[in-house]
């Protein structure tokens, strides 16, 4: 196991406003890290300090395990992609990719013979004489990652490079960059705020949010386990239904009752040995919410609740009613023919579902 | 070593720039004002004495005439910009199919140096051959115009020359800013069938409020500093009739060897210009920097 | 602008009518002295005595004009505007070229580098282009004289110079501004240093703010007065400074025509300037106050 990026304890801060607090993150070589955050958590600023644009106040960050502190961003052997691309206006594609290393006094005929490489690996070959505003986004997007190709750095960074594409072309840009990932094996640090990106792009997930780590794990860790409410509810679209709850205590078992909205109260059965307090929020995710079959498997109770809304996506067709005060998102087949206003059988798998504190917002386990 | 150079570069860049700033300008604004306090005549003596040199000043009926000039030429020469240049902008918001033409024709006054605009007049108002002859050709035989020479009317020939160079620069900025009224709310007015005059009045003028400010600050910046225009158009005469705060103050500093009247005076001009711009500037600053 | 979309409405056509008259009576108000100068330069001295201020010439003559750029007397000397238009022209020029040079490079550093205390010396640049320069004309003279620049095109340069920067920097670092701070971020990526980064990216980037700097600086210096009078003497006065001179020189006859030549030739550059490049010089003027 090599590792290629370890943060250790790294704070930073603007001013008295602290932007990143204990951040601890090690990933190893052809890993795909993705941080992933609503705007403000840090994501950006994290990465622009891996790069070396910013200063960190306390730790230490090591690349290839040397440290990063007293190195400018062009020595650290990394390579950027930005957002808006950042493409030298005035110059052509060819003279974009070939910037850096004329910079660094490459030799004209090795310089040309990388751009040609990176020129076909990307599919940009018959662009090299263009200027960036003759480019398409998409166009764009391919020159920016040429120009981090050429450099072939130790680390790729990548600061929101598909947000400022149209959503089809994200899903065909999100595919070739993963593409990428696969065919360099190249180690990357990947910062979005779109949870479907992360999930689909990364080896490991950072979840961020005001300038803390919330849950570092794989896409099934976090997706299945998340450590609190925040990373339920953020990560996985459509989200993690939250139901707030209240337990009794039974002798074998903890009875959970949520609140219908007809004033009733439903009853689920817990079997398992957790320690449950008395107000809970459970989390479930509308796949473990399914129309009642015939499976008498114990691991799967119903609810009965009044349909609300019916919203048909073609694959599956999403139930909404409303439990413990709560709107609440079920998934049917697409074939289902519920009515709006039926009192209908909800059945939860409670083997795929999470109990978490409501006071904390931490996950009980 | 070069790292060093590198990282604090900007720095050394900007440096030269600001110091010569520190120096030429806050320098010198304290030296001036350090002789204002001072016994200074035809050479600059550095005892402070105290404020005899402001008491001679407002003392000085000369003074009291460029004060009074200031104020009344200020006064009238924003007042009358900003009104021609608000009318003017707003005549040719009028989707006028030769605007462009027209706006190099209003606007070509600014490109010229207030000693030509001031000759320029000079000699329009020349009372036996300018435009007192050309109306009393046409048969008004008791017109006269000779403000030019009358001390009680000089200041007013400083006006019309002024406003005919400025009110120009006042149109532009208008137009830029009459258009840049969004354009979804006057349809919505459109509509809501008001008025076009109502949609000036009640919604796009309104809203140009920053501009009008904007206006307002170079007009008054360019009164406070009005030197030029004077001197070429009436010399500062007849007499110093038509004397400005600037005018007296080159008189004193080169003419009459007092530079201790030349500091003082050229203070209250700083003075009056801070505390036009001083708040303008702030406001502008705390903005920019809240964005 | 306001949509008028009633077909033929008697109302809205007399009110065009009146619309394009008032325009032309300000058409009239801005180009009459400019009319009454060229039509004065072209007459008699005669003609001017006995005709009319808005008459054309009946007898068009060039002889002011050769006077005025020849042999009209600015005080003892009696050259005409020749000499002092080329003062003009070796005070302008570098003038121009020196504070936009310093003012891109300042512009670049507020807009694109920022440091501790960046902000605060911009804002004391700044709030410097607003002085009154009456303010700073008895420490300048001194200066000048304890630098054996008094009375020189040199010193006159240096005054131009560093009361342009403010005006300079003002103009690059709003323009500066705009440009994304990512390519400073990727050039750094890429190796490139401070220096580098302006010449490759940010002055290819430049030619429009240059354009609209140097018309400003140029119209600026060119018309300037005060400092051309305070601090030239009689063999290095600038053109603004000798037109004053030979239009309210107290001897011999007064020679309008020679007069209004003089004028319009003192005019000519700034004017033509404005004439072809006039769009910028108004994005200029308009730079500092509407964008801000």
């Amino acid at each position: 196991m090599s590792s290629i990026l370890k943060i250790k304890d790294v704070n930073k801060n603007f001013g008295k406003i602290s932007v990143l607090n204990d951040i601890n993150i090690n990933i190893d070589k052809g890993d795909f890290l993705v941080l992933v955050g609503p705007s403000g958590c840090g994501k950006s600023t994290l990465l622009n300090c891996i790069a070396g644009l910013e200063k960190i106040n306390g730790g230490e960050i090591s690349i290839n395990n040397k440290d990063m502190s007293e190195v400018a961003p062009k020595d650290r052997d990394i390579a950027m992609v930005f957002q808006s691309y950042a493409l030298y206006p005035t110059m052509t594609v060819e003279k974009n990719i070939t910037f850096g290393m004329k910079v660094r006094g490459i030799s004209e005929e090795i310089q040309k013979k990388k751009l040609n490489e990176v020129a076909k690996q990307l599919q940009i070959e018959n662009l090299l004489k263009r200027k960036p505003s003759q480019l398409s986004g998409g166009q764009r997007q391919r020159v920016a990652m040429g120009r981090a190709l050429v450099r072939n750095p130790k680390l790729f960074l990548f600061d929101e490079p598909l947000s400022n594409l149209d959503a089809k072309l994200r899903v065909e840009m999100r595919t070739e960059i993963k593409r990428l990932h696969y065919d360099l094996g190249a180690s990357m640090v990947y910062v979005t705020h779109d949870q479907i990106e992360a999930m689909t792009l990364a080896t490991k997930i950072v979840v961020m949010k005001d300038g803390f780590i919330q849950q570092i794990g794989t896409p099934f860790e976090i997706y299945n386990y998340p450590e609190n409410i925040f990373v339920a509810d953020f990560m996985g679209s459509p989200a993690m239904n939250l139901i707030g709850a209240t337990t009794k205590k039974e002798k074998d078992h903890i009875k959970i009752e949520i609140k219908l909205e007809d004033g009733s109260t439903a009853t689920l059965i817990e079997k398992s040995k957790l320690k449950l307090p008395k107000d809970i929020i459970i989390g479930v995710r509308p796949e473990n919410i399914t129309e009642n079959g015939s499976k008498k498997d114990s691991n799967f109770q119903y609810i009965s609740s009044k349909v609300d809304i019916i919203e048909p996506a073609g694959s599956d067709t999403f139930v909404v009613t409303k439990l413990g005060n709560k709107e609440v998102t079920a998934r049917f087949h697409s074939e289902t023919d519920v009515k709006i206003g039926s009192k209908v059988k909800f059945s939860f798998n409670l083997q795929k579902v999470t109990y978490f504190d409501p006071k904390t917002g931490q996950r009980i386990k | 070593m070069s790292n060093w150079l590198e990282k604090h570069l900007p720095k050394i860049v900007l440096g030269p720039s600001f110091l010569a700033i520190i120096l030429f300008v806050y320098g010198f604004i304290a030296w001036t004002a350090w002789i204002s306090f001072t016994k200074s005549r035809l050479m600059p003596k550095y005892d402070i004495v105290g404020f005899i040199q402001y008491d001679r000043l407002f003392d000085s009926p000369r003074w009291d005439v460029a004060i009074d000039n200031l104020f009344i030429f200020g006064f009238l020469f924003i007042l009358i910009s900003m009104f021609l240049g608000l009318l003017i902008a707003i005549f040719l918001d009028q989707k006028i199919r030769i605007e462009g033409a027209l706006r190099t024709i209003y606007l070509y006054p600014m490109a010229l140096s207030l000693i030509v605009t001031g000759t320029a007049w000079k000699w329009i108002l020349n009372p036996g051959l300018g435009l007192e002859a050309v109306v009393k050709s046409w048969g008004f035989t008791n017109f006269t115009f000779d403000w030019v020479i009358n001390p009680d009317f000089a200041i007013y020939t400083v006006v019309i020359a002024g406003v005919w160079q400025a009110s120009g620069f006042v149109m532009a900025l208008f137009l830029a800013g009459l258009r840049s009224v969004d354009q979804e709310i006057i349809k919505a007015a459109q509509v809501d069938g008001v008025p076009t005059f109502k949609i000036y009045s009640a919604i796009i003028i309104p809203s140009m409020a920053p501009i009008f400010l904007s206006a307002f600050i170079v007009l008054a910046h360019l009164a406070i500093k009005s030197f030029d225009l004077v001197i070429a158009l009436t010399g500062g005469g007849p007499g110093y009739a038509t004397d400005l705060p600037a005018t007296y103050m080159y008189t004193m500093a080169f003419s009459r060897g007092d530079i201790g009247q030349a500091a003082s005076s050229a203070i209250i001009m700083m003075l009056v210009v801070f505390a036009v711009v001083v708040p303008y500037l702030y406001s502008e600053l705390r903005n920019k920097n809240d964005q | 602008m306001i949509n008028n979309t009633n077909g033929i409405n008697y109302t809205n056509l007399i009110l065009r009518i009146l619309l394009y008259f008032f325009l032309s009576v300000f058409v009239l108000y801005y180009l009459l002295p400019l009319f009454v100068m060229i039509t004065t330069s072209l007459k008699s001295l005669e003609e001017i005595r006995t005709g009319s201020l808005v008459a054309l010439p009946r007898n068009i003559t060039f002889e002011a004009w050769g006077t005025a750029w020849s042999s009209a007397c600015t005080g003892i000397q009696c050259e005409g505007l020749k000499p002092y238009f080329w003062n003009s022209i070796f005070i302008a020029i570098p003038a121009v070229f020196i504070s936009t040079l310093i003012g891109a490079l300042n512009g670049y550093v507020v807009a694109q580098w920022r440091f501790k205390g960046a902000n605060m010396i911009f804002a004391l640049m700044l709030f410097g282009c607003f002085i009154p320069f009456q303010v700073v004309l008895l420490p300048m003279a001194r200066v000048l004289g304890l630098m054996d620049l008094a009375g020189s095109i040199s010193g006159l340069i240096f005054v131009h110079v560093i009361y342009g920067i403010g005006f300079t920097t003002l103009f690059f670092r709003n323009y500066y501004v705009n440009i994304p701070s990512e390519l400073v971020k990727a050039a750094k990526m890429d190796g490139a240093t401070f220096l580098r980064i302006f010449w490759s990216i940010f002055l290819p980037l430049s030619l429009p703010i240059i354009v609209v700097t140097v018309i400003w600086q140029f119209t600026q210096i060119w018309n300037d007065f005060l400092f051309g009078v305070s601090f030239s003497e009689a063999g290095t006065q600038p053109i603004t400074v000798a037109l004053n001179n030979i239009v309210n020189s107290t001897t011999g006859v007064k020679e309008y025509n020679v007069d209004m030549a003089a004028a319009i030739i003192a005019a000519m550059p700034t004017l033509l300037v404005y004439i072809f490049a006039g769009k910028y010089f108004i994005r200029g003027l308009t730079a500092g106050s509407v964008k801000g």
